[in-house]
């Protein structure tokens, strides 16, 4: 299965990015803002940890490991997750612009993997895009909310994208194997894929009164899907893989 | 003989955990039935509704249960996402069904792509009206979305269209 590399490697880090933001997200659940919001992560974060268990079922029909193991037998440099999804969810605001900005890219990602060369990610792909458009239609309504919100608000999102938008840049950080991808017609590619969101997202960040940072700002925070992590992911698996660790049979 | 109708029927007697008033078939879930060995081995497929959906493997295992009782002495359920599910999988007794329950039935897929505006365009379940509006796309499972009504001013859920 050796020459499935270049697949492999773009599965783990859709998964893996999934997962992480699933756990981050679920970190909401009992502390959102209000309770609907409190429900929206929790339900988005269900949706995430179900797609990653989706994408890892993919990699061990292609000879990894199972799921579990997969999920909460690594360490954070076996990661291939970007950076955006590790932070720590700080202030709600925070929180907010990460999920607009990721989901955007993630619908998108798997509208075009709809059409994949790769039939067993097409089908997931075609099932996660209906669940992801619920994610993207939340975060445009809160942007758009908050951003035309009053002074606090208004300033709060602003900065949060100002702080933010780098690290969602880390989202397209090009595989080893993007060539090899796009040649398959397993996937459009990384940069592509950037050109798109950015077409999705300016209207809506104009229509919520906010700015795009300028593009002579613009430095993408790469080194997620080589391994190389913020000090926040290793304590996040920690705790993800307490119950795991304590008792790796744990039935519930 | 057992033959894949039997179990076709039999699988509508097996009602969604969540949801009491819907059977599997109803839902939509069901998405092949193989017959094999003159009756001696059923293999069922489904599909999930949602990738997360926590319910999943109560269903297949109650879907077990049941063909289990027919006395087949080999059952095999199987869910993959061959068959992707959506809204317009659940029947018209389905949409009753969901009726039933109090929750709105999802709107049905016009002209190929529903844009989100659309979502909102729900008849109210306690009053028929159709001055409504959503407030969350999320409830308290995956598959419901929050409405109000403007109209008898009661808040209620819908099973929300996926597709």
């Amino acid at each position: 299965m050796s020459e499935q590399l270049h697949i492999k490697e773009f599965l783990y880090k859709m998964a893996d990015d999934l997962l992480i933001l699933g756990h981050r997200n679920s970190e909401w659940t009992g502390f959102g803002p209000l309770l609907e919001e409190d429900i929206a992560f929790s339900s988005m974060a269900q949706d995430k940890v179900g797609q990653s268990l989706a994408l890892y079922t993919i990699l061990n029909q292609m000879g990894e490991q199972d799921p579990d193991t997969i999920a909460f037998m690594r360490n954070a440099n076996q990661f291939h997750c970007s950076h955006l999804v590790e932070q720590p969810n700080g202030e709600y605001d925070f929180s907010l612009v990460r999920h607009f900005l990721y989901d955007h890219a993630d619908y998108l990602r798997f509208e075009a993997l709809a059409n994949t060369n790769f039939p067993p990610l097409g089908k997931v792909a075609r099932k996660f895009k209906g669940e992801v458009k619920y994610h993207v239609f939340h975060g445009d309504t809160f942007l758009m909310k908050l951003g035309n919100g009053n002074e606090e608000s208004h300033t709060r999102m602003q900065n949060s994208l100002n702080n933010t938008f780098n690290l969602a840049l880390g989202i397209f950080e090009p595989s080893p194997y993007e060539e090899q991808l796009i040649a398959d017609g397993v996937f459009i590619g990384e940069k592509a894929l950037q050109e798109r969101w950015l077409e999705a997202i300016s209207p809506v960040i104009q229509k919520a009164g906010l700015t795009l940072p300028a593009q002579s700002t613009w430095q993408p925070v790469y080194g997620g899907r080589k391994g190389q992590h913020t000090e926040y992911l290793q304590p996040l698996l920690d705790e993800m893989t307490e119950v795991f660790r304590i008792d790796p049979g744990a039935e519930w | 003989m057992i033959s894949e109708k039997d179990i076709w029927s039999a699988l509508e007697e097996v009602m969604d955990p969540e949801i009491p008033t819907i059977s599997m078939v109803d839902l939509g879930i069901i998405t092949g039935i193989d017959v094999k060995d003159g009756g001696n081995s059923v293999k069922v497929n489904m599909t999930p509704t949602f990738s997360g959906c926590p319910a999943l493997r109560m269903m297949e295992d109650l879907v077990k249960e049941r063909l289990q009782k027919m006395d087949i002495p080999h059952i095999e359920v199987e869910t993959t996402f061959d068959v992707a599910w959506t809204t317009d999988r659940i029947t018209e007794k389905g949409r009753q069904a969901l009726l039933k329950h109090g929750l709105a039935p999802p709107v049905e897929k016009r002209d190929g792509y529903i844009e989100l505006d659309v979502l909102s365009d729900v008849a109210c379940p306690h009053c028929g009206s159709r001055n409504t509006e959503m407030k969350t796309p999320f409830g308290p499972t995956l598959c419901k979305a929050m409405h109000y009504c403007n109209n008898c001013l009661q808040a209620f859920e819908q099973f929300k269209p996926v597709f």
